[in-house]
């Protein structure tokens, strides 16, 4: 049968969108379509503050921008990957630039940039403290005027549709009237961004279930270095809402309840009072979440009712600056903490922010089965190895989108069409979203199961993770994975069931929470932000290693591992809180051109 | 203060009923609690059926809009304590078609999206080798505002004439046809007040600005409306006054 679509996006967010545009750049006569389970300019892209890396200063180089990297990922990141991703983000933010993103910009009208953690160089370009909000706002209205991506807003995909070992679309279901359908293709890029509700304190927004994830893996892709969860320092106690990195990149400090800037004690340097490049509140964000925990080990944060403190200061930086350059840092202090960082402390406590791991694909964003795509948070190329650095995922989403997009394109040409079995793959899933969902009246309330789960994963597989509570771990999600099949849904509506939708959601967050927890049981060592107290060193000889988990027949889950690509950086120590001119020896690779490349 | 707070929330189910009704809820009112804790408490504890939309709860996703005592509000960034003893009503967006319960309708506000033509037009486009556009701060500020909205339509339903008439382009169109036409990398202005002009609905559009009262993010869609017409009533005697070629 002829497919309705040539290539379907499943997530309209950055990388969808920049995917959906590199398609319909590619060619006028493919037929795009982008599904949604909600209204592309919702997406959570729209949260990023900070800003994103591409290297545009003449002091700056792409082999500095792939060092920080690789030394941030704790060598875990591919190299060919990074290399790669350096090299187009600086096109990709220019390119958005003339697409008509504000970027924040100098007094002679060139982009500006800003300092950021973990980078050696200022290289960050920014709108404000909006970047992300502005970055998916200008491809979302820049879309609009491609005539070949037609648009399914408000609909969530449930399933893959996989026959002859290729996926051939999606079965999706329309919010708004129930209905359920199978859009068919030649081939699905998944763009559906990470899964930090898995945790119960999170800066992810209440849609980042893990969906494109768990769809991925069931259908037989398999996820990759899921163990490796980053946790943001600073974020407000009670929301979880983030304050941004670009607080401290513009000279915040981060205080215990002392007053003391306690980083100085954990081997990033010592304090200045202007901000150093690479060094205490500018170091990588998994060393400044451990950081944290030792605070909190030492009894030198401050108790609230939501949980232990730190401080972060902005006091000293001024109303002037703070306006300018961290406007939205200011107006969610005042909206939601009730506190103005221009005359207080803002109380901050570390978060789970971003998935380094996700859908396994090769350097174009293909994964390992015929037909699928993965591009942005969802996917693990992996550029960000052990530890993402602050401001490398938006230009991400960008520079993977794009060559998601561009790879889908070269694929279908040669695609065959979807086979006779979708019809019946259509109507099993219509019997379990309707027949089994709008009448299931278990025992179990949603709430309480998904409540369970997020503290058990918190519990084992947080900042630091021990082998015995990741067993216990384990256990539990399968004891609630059994007690998922007895749900209560009390609304047997067809309009807008956000409860049915609920229900599919947590059952694709228990997937990826197993993911997750045998993932690091599986990894004995400590890299980046997987750190484990019963094994507190990086262990090479075993682990310079990606993770590749796969579903089994049974359900469960089978840990292989796949060698990381080293190009010219071979592993070392990482080394943060030293002075930039005596670091050059570390970041110039051996043998490679020393520096002088950048734009 | 009391530590419970009563919610009434409005209840629409098509499959069940014709009218609207409201059910009442009687919740904790903790001081960081905004109405959407409320509500999530709701679906999470006492009532699943509810529906509503919500994502990012740190009032940027824009969607979250809805009535609070009757005026529109983000529901992430209402605080419950701000409405205590209570009761507090909850109830959709005004001057929309209700789908169920809380969310609206919202296919007429993304076409009037597009029709405005939300996009960098040019007449040539500079290659990507030669660089960014240069743009000053100072340039950027001139539509920077406009280009803050988050598209959560408070200001449709805070809207006295799009109200009476939902033919009428709204505040939030019109503010992000401005955010392009003054951007110095845009030359689609002429285009867009072709679009604009195409009803008279702009001109029905007072000096009241409830657009700008409710807008949660400061974008002043009634400034943008205001030096719309100043700048089509100049165009306007413009056509008069000068040679058609010199327009």
């Amino acid at each position: 049968m002829t497919p309705a679509f040539d290539v379907v996006l499943v997530g309209g967010g950055g990388a969808g969108l920049r995917a959906a545009i590199a398609l319909a750049e590619a060619s006028q006569r493919l037929r795009i379509a982008v599904v949604s389970k909600v209204y592309p300019m919702r997406s959570h892209t729209v949260s990023a503050e900070g800003g994103a890396a591409g290297v545009i200063s003449p002091d700056d180089s792409l082999d500095e921008h792939c060092y920080d990297t690789i030394s941030g990922g704790d060598w875990l990141g591919d190299q060919d990957a990074i290399e790669a991703f350096v090299r187009e983000a600086p096109q990709e933010l220019l390119r958005l630039e003339h697409w008509g993103c504000p970027w924040s910009r100098e007094a002679d009208g060139r982009v500006a940039v800003r300092p950021f953690g973990g980078m050696r160089k200022m290289r960050t370009w920014f709108a404000a403290d909006k970047t992300g909000f502005h970055m998916l706002h200008t491809l979302f209205q820049t879309s609009l005027k491609y005539t070949t991506v037609v648009r399914y807003d408000e609909w969530f995909v449930t399933k893959f549709l996989v026959d002859d070992g290729r996926v051939q679309g999606v079965i999706a279901l329309e919010l708004a009237t129930g209905r359920i359908e199978a859009i068919t293709a030649r081939a699905v890029i998944v763009c559906t961004g990470g899964c930090g509700k898995v945790f119960p304190f999170t800066t992810n927004a209440a849609i980042k279930t893990g969906d494109g994830m768990a769809l991925a893996y069931r259908a037989g892709a398999p996820l990759k270095d899921m163990e490796f969860v980053q946790y943001h320092p600073t974020g407000l106690p009670f929301t979880g809402i983030l304050i941004t990195e670009a607080a401290r990149s513009e000279g915040g400090y981060l205080i215990n309840k002392d007053g003391y800037r306690y980083l100085q004690d954990y081997a990033l340097g010592t304090p200045q009072p202007k901000p150093v490049l690479r060094t205490m509140e500018l170091g990588p964000r998994d060393r400044l979440s451990q950081a944290f925990m030792k605070e909190l080990d030492k009894g030198r944060t401050t108790d609230t009712p939501y949980g232990p403190v730190v401080f972060l200061d902005l006091r000293h930086l001024g109303e002037q600056l703070i306006n300018r350059r961290l406007p939205f840092v200011r107006e969610l202090c005042m909206k939601y903490q009730n506190i103005d960082p221009v005359k207080e402390l803002i109380p901050v406590r570390p978060v789970v922010h971003y998935m380094m791991g996700g859908v396994h694909t090769d350097i174009n964003g293909a994964t390992p089965l015929p037909g699928l795509y993965a591009a942005g948070e969802v996917a693990c190329v992996s550029i960000n190895g052990a530890n993402r650095l602050g401001s490398n995922s938006l230009p991400e989403l960008l520079v993977f989108g794009a060559r998601a997009g561009r790879a889908a394109a070269d694929y279908v040409a040669g695609a065959k069409d979807p086979g006779t079995t979708v019809v019946a793959q259509l109507q099993d899933e219509q019997r379990r979203l309707e027949a089994d969902l709008l009448q299931q009246r278990g025992r179990e309330r949603i709430a309480d199961i998904r409540q369970e789960m997020q503290l058990t994963v918190e519990e084992s597989a947080g900042i630091y993770r021990t082998g015995a509570s990741l067993i216990r771990s384990a256990a539990k999600l399968r004891e609630l994975q059994e007690r998922a099949r007895d749900f209560r849904i009390e609304d047997d509506s067809r309009t807008f069931n956000t409860e049915r939708i609920a229900a599919l959601e947590l059952s694709f967050m228990l997937d990826v929470a197993e993911a997750i927890v045998t993932s690091a049981l599986r990894r004995e060592e400590s890299r980046g932000a997987h750190q484990r107290t019963d094994f507190p060193l990086r262990d090479d000889q075993r682990y310079l290693a990606h993770s590749l988990v796969q579903r089994q027949p049974d359900g469960s889950c089978r840990v292989d591992y796949l060698p990381v690509t080293i190009t010219r950086w071979p592993p070392a120590e990482r080394v943060y809180g030293e002075a930039p001119s005596d670091e050059r020896s570390h970041y110039v690779a051996r043998g490679a051109i020393p520096s002088g490349e950048g734009v | 203060m009391s530590d419970h707070i009563t919610l009434h929330v409005a209840r629409y189910r098509p499959e069940k009923a014709s009218e609207t009704t409201f059910d009442a809820f009687e919740l904790p009112c903790p001081k960081e609690w905004v109405v959407l804790d409320g509500l999530n408490h709701i679906k999470d504890r006492m009532d699943g059926t509810l529906s509503y939309r919500w994502s990012c709860r740190m009032g940027i996703c824009g969607s979250c809009g809805m009535l609070v005592n009757g005026e529109p509000k983000l529901a992430c960034a209402t605080f419950l304590s701000d409405y205590a003893p209570g009761p507090v009503r909850v109830e959709p967006l005004r001057n929309f078609p209700v789908i169920r319960d809380l969310v609206v309708e919202m296919g007429d506000f993304m076409s009037k999206l597009t029709r405005i033509k939300p996009w960098i037009v040019r007449q040539v486009e500079k290659p990507l080798s030669d660089g960014e556009y240069r743009q000053t701060p100072g340039e950027l500020d001139e539509y920077k505002q406009f280009s803050m909205c988050i598209n959560c339509m408070l200001c449709y339903s805070a809207c006295p004439i799009y109200g009476l008439d939902p033919h009428f382009i709204g505040p939030a169109a019109i503010a992000l046809a401005q955010r392009y036409n003054l951007d110095s990398r845009d030359e689609g202005a002429a285009e867009r007040m072709q679009i604009l002009s195409e009803h008279d609905g702009i001109w029905g559009c007072t000096f009241v600005g409830e657009c700008t009262k409710v807008c949660p993010k400061h974008v002043d869609p009634a400034g943008a409306i205001q030096r719309y017409k100043l700048q089509s009533a100049v165009e306007w005697v413009k056509a008069f006054v000068l040679p058609r070629a010199a327009q």
